[in-house]
């Protein structure tokens, strides 16, 4: 940071000057963490209730500064010596990530864990924080910062019930493969710095180059690192184990949480620090969409595991929103927005629903024992039913229009291949989407092969009022579009398209 | 405000429907009250139309999505107008019928049915790309489960198919609503301009020769036909296949006005043979609802025959016939599921004689049969007639085909008449099996009346459906174009 220190300066540390109101969402996180983690000192049968509440807290907390924030933020500034953003791109990321924590919050009340309450809601408020402070990175140290931090608390989040094989091992899987794609990242800022003296994006944009070869190696590795953190093809092979073997919660938190953040950034960095070299990194980013519809839609039609086929929905879907970032357009990035909203909300939902009939189950939740379920549960079956059709993109879900704008941006762009693929891609989803709602109706409990648990199912509110808030999200976004997408193009705006 | 209450009043009855703990025969009575409240709805909206001026009436726009130019676009054309009344007078139908016979989960079959209208309803009353496709794919939601859960034994099957077909056609539609509204720059009906793209019109085209079906798409027909529940089927043949027509004759022809034109010959062609192949499979079927749904697929061609003659005269008995078609196939779905309820079977070889001591049974199915085949006088043969008439001047053979498709389509009804009602008594035919019952004539009579009276004034539908400035030849289709 040599260039940017005055020379000559008589003072020894330089103290920037610290927005503290940029900084308040991940500070409330950090600070629900640290009570939640506080309660591990109280008698055990008080800890569940008090880190719980205390995380939800902090995400309403978190999510009503977000908001503030992104009133107060109408013109985009950069904090902390260039390392940071405070903009409305970011403060909207945070907004959606704070409600996807607090509904993640609701969804884990009701699981079944002898020990660890405490740790639990504090790594996920822990990692939320990291997720919002990655948001509004704005340097290379900063992203890496971000990045790091969130990932090693979901690290341990994955494998927090070490009492299940299959919890350990997905943590195990998610550690390797995630050190690996940080590891990518590093190398890749590295070469980029290297290449251009530069750590900040926007001086990255205006930076010359003093090797063209170095620079386009470090943004196809920043682009791969984030590519894994999104679980875009072909990045995506740690992403159904590592579904499949967290607990349901932290697998719902990972589907919508994290790819918010790390779609967010990718948009971040590819606009703000790369946009000479768009050229190239729009057809790689297309590529990766492509590979991702074929793969994702492909792999899900294969699963029986319902946690599973989610996953692989969830690369198809990383699809969907690169071909949003392919666009390269205020149009594009309005698409990713919109099409984050309904996604994290009926991701969210659609895992909790897996997470209460596992539950319910005892069992891992495959689609023979949704046999009949929509009869029996009509509640969590109408909600599954719902997330499902938007998933596949049906009216009166939000999925409709996310899909629209993403075809709607790439047609602009040009990409109309890239359209047909997406619309292949759709169809062929319908194969899994549909077949569980064949499951939830169409079948009779009575095939279904596993005992129940016993007694009628627990009585789980704080569920429920996750699964409604999810429903309301995707159903609403259907009908309230203008009001999204006019944050989203506030957001845009700190982006120099 | 009345087209929103039209779409809007079943959606919140199914909602209700759905959401209210009654008991079944009360829950059936509740929605079969919502849908005929929906009935009456509708007279008030035709009252308020004024057929003389015609266009697009009793319209609302409302912003829904301003950057992309998207809108809650809805009104009226005489003809979508009368589309939307044969789609709520055969709901009315199907929802009676499935009063009748009890289905069971009657919560959920009747909030679906009630969803079905909506969509319909929002369908034929769309002015908006993105509203109309969205309540095209709407249709789907519910039919996908009526149909997999109420079927008959092949349901999985049937809706497997179904879902195949239909999606394959409505997401290259997507593709052709996202590729015109984007170069347009909205996606309004009736703000929107025309495009001479060949591929985005095979898009919409595709997705309703799909879901009419022409003939070579009709692949998910026969089974989906003959598994949904009979009421299902009758709202299937009667109703959704229409909405193609609408999409024909509101986007497909308006908006691409040149690669229609250039088109019209393969389409022409294909529906000819659609025409044709249908009357024969119908005449082939070995059971009822094989020869209702083939029937039905061969009146679609002869319908798009009208419509795509480009001709006055075509499109007024495209109209025309499309109503009638509508109210005819739903009654004989309806007279099928009596008979197949009372013999345990729709196989031909296993029926007849059932006329015997069975006169007001018998009395239906010969006054159905013979609107069905198009006897002089009837709606449907003014409706023929018409599109006949009209698609003369695209060629001469075209009439000829139509002629053909008269004479078959006397012959498959004649075969269905009297397979049922004459011949030895089937194996199936018990003595003890009842002849018509009065909840069963009162779904299917004011059917059949609403007919006679089309066959007694068919001029009601057919000069009133471009009515305001007449369509006037091909360059024209004036009334679909907005009120300047």
């Amino acid at each position: 940071m040599d260039g940017v220190r005055p020379s000559g300066a008589a003072i020894v540390i330089d103290t920037p000057s610290v927005d503290w109101l940029a900084l308040s969402p991940p500070i409330a996180l950090l600070a629900a963490a640290g009570v939640a983690l506080l309660s591990a000192l109280l008698p055990e049968w008080m800890r569940k209730g008090v880190s719980a509440t205390a995380a939800i807290a902090g995400f309403v907390v978190a999510t009503g500064l977000a908001v503030y924030l992104f009133d107060e933020s109408a013109t985009p500034e950069v904090l902390l010596d260039g390392s940071m953003a405070r903009d409305q791109l970011a403060a909207m990321a945070q907004a959606i990530l704070g409600v996807t924590g607090a509904a993640v919050v609701l969804a884990s009340w009701g699981e079944r864990r002898r020990t660890n309450h405490a740790e639990y809601y504090a790594l996920l408020a822990t990692a939320s924080a990291g997720m919002a402070f990655f948001v509004s990175a704005d340097n290379l140290m900063t992203l890496f910062l971000g990045l790091e931090w969130f990932s090693l608390c979901l690290y341990v989040l994955v494998a927090i019930d070490s009492e299940r094989e299959t919890s350990l091992e997905a943590g195990l899987k998610y550690l390797v493969v995630g050190g690996f794609g940080s590891a990518v990242l590093l190398f890749g800022s590295a070469l980029v710095y290297g290449a251009t003296s530069e750590l900040s994006f926007g001086a990255i944009a205006s930076a010359d180059p003093s090797s063209d070869a170095f620079l386009f190696a470090g943004l196809a590795m920043i682009l791969a690192g984030l590519a894994f953190k999104v679980s875009a093809a072909p990045f995506h092979m740690w992403t159904p184990d590592v579904y499949q073997g967290s607990p349901t919660s932290v697998t719902a938190f990972m589907s919508a949480a994290t790819k918010t953040a790390a779609f967010v950034v990718m948009l971040r960095v590819l606009v703000t620090a790369f946009p000479d070299q768009a050229d190239v990194w729009t057809v790689a980013v297309a590529v990766l969409s492509a590979i991702s519809l074929v793969w994702g839609n492909l792999g899900a039609l294969a699963q029986r595991d319902l946690k599973r086929m989610l996953a692989y929905s969830s690369i198809s879907h990383a699809g969907f929103m690169l071909m949003a970032i392919s666009a390269n357009s205020e149009r594009g990035g309005e698409a990713l927005l919109y099409y984050l909203i309904p996604y994290s909300a009926m991701s969210v939902g659609a895992f909790a629903v897996v997470a209460s009939r596992e539950r319910e189950l005892q069992a891992p939740v495959t689609l023979d024992s949704l046999a009949g379920m929509g009869w029996e549960r009509p509640y969590h079956g109408i909600a599954l039913w719902t997330f499902m059709l938007g998933m596949a993109g049906f009216p009166l879900t939000g999925g409709i229009f996310g899909k629209l704008f993403v075809f709607s941006a790439a047609y602009d762009a040009g990409d109309w291949w890239l359209v047909l693929i997406g619309v292949v891609a759709t169809a062929v989803s319908l194969g899994y989407y549909l077949n569980v709602v064949r499951w939830l109706y169409m079948r009779s409990g009575a095939e279904l092969r596993l005992a129940v648990a016993g007694g009628s199912p627990p009585r789980d509110p704080a569920l429920n009022v996750a699964i409604a808030a999810s429903v309301a999200v995707t159903v609403g976004s259907f009908f309230v579009v203008q009001p999204i997408l006019d944050a989203a193009t506030d957001a845009m705006s700190s982006l120099p398209f | 405000m009345l087209t929103t209450a039209l779409i809007v009043f079943p959606i919140a009855a199914a909602l209700v429907v759905a959401v209210l703990p009654l008991p079944r025969e009360t829950t059936a009575g509740l929605a079969f009250l919502a849908a005929l409240m929906e009935v009456g709805l509708w007279i008030v909206a035709a009252t308020q139309y004024d057929f003389d001026e015609g266009g697009l009436q009793l319209d609302t726009t409302r912003e829904w999505v301003e950057s992309l130019g998207i809108s809650y676009s809805v009104g009226f054309y005489g003809f979508s107008l009368w589309l939307a009344g044969t789609a709520v007078v055969v709901f009315a139908a199907a929802i009676g019928y499935a009063m009748w016979v009890g289905r069971d989960r009657s919560r959920a079959y009747h909030a679906l049915m009630l969803l079905l209208t909506g969509a319909v309803v929002a369908t034929f009353a769309a002015q908006d790309l993105l509203l109309f496709y969205a309540s095209f794919e709407l249709m789907l939601v519910p039919l996908y489960v009526l149909v997999g859960v109420w079927g008959g034994e092949r349901r999985q099957a049937a809706t497997v198919t179904f879902v195949i077909y239909t999606m394959a056609g409505s997401l290259l539609m997507l593709a052709s609503v996202v590729a015109f509204g984007v170069t347009q720059g909205t996606f309004s009906l009736i703000e929107s301009g025309t495009s001479d793209n060949v591929w985005i019109f095979l898009g919409f085209a595709i997705a309703f020769a799909v879901k009419a079906p022409l003939f070579p798409f009709h692949g998910w027909l026969p089974l989906a036909y003959r598994e949904a529940p009979v009421e299902v089927a009758a709202v299937l043949s009667a109703v959704v296949s229409k909405t193609a027509i609408y999409g024909f004759l509101r986007i497909g022809i308006p908006k691409f006005p040149d690669p229609a034109d250039d088109l019209s010959g393969l389409i022409l062609v294909l529906a000819s043979a659609g025409l044709i192949y249908g009357s024969v499979l119908a005449f082939r079927s070995p059971d009822l609802r094989g020869v209702i749904a083939y029937s039905s697929m061969a009146q679609m061609g002869l319908i798009t025959l009208g419509v795509f003659a480009f001709d006055d005269l075509g499109v007024d008995g495209a109209i025309l016939q499309s109503v009638a078609h509508g109210l005819i196939s739903a009654s004989m779905f309806l007279l099928v599921g009596m008979v197949e309820r009372r013999c345990g079977t729709g196989e031909l070889d296993e029926l007849g004689g059932m006329a015997r001591g069975r006169p007001t049974l018998a009395t239906i199915v010969l006054l159905g049969g013979m609107i069905d085949l198009a006897v002089p006088g009837s709606a449907t043969f003014a409706g023929e007639f018409l599109i006949m008439a009209g698609v003369y001047d695209q060629g001469w053979g075209y009439s000829v085909v139509v002629a053909l498709g008269v004479v078959l389509a006397a012959m498959y009804t004649l075969r269905l008449i009297s397979a049922i009602l004459h011949e030895k008594p089937g194996r199936a035919v018990r003595d003890e099996a009842l002849d018509l019952r009065v909840g069963e004539l009162g779904l299917v009579i004011p059917l059949l009346l609403i007919l006679v009276g089309l066959s007694v004034w068919p001029a009601l539908v057919s000069e009133s459906s471009f009515s305001g400035g007449n369509v006037s030849g091909w360059t024209g289709y004036a009334p679909l174009e907005p009120p300047s």
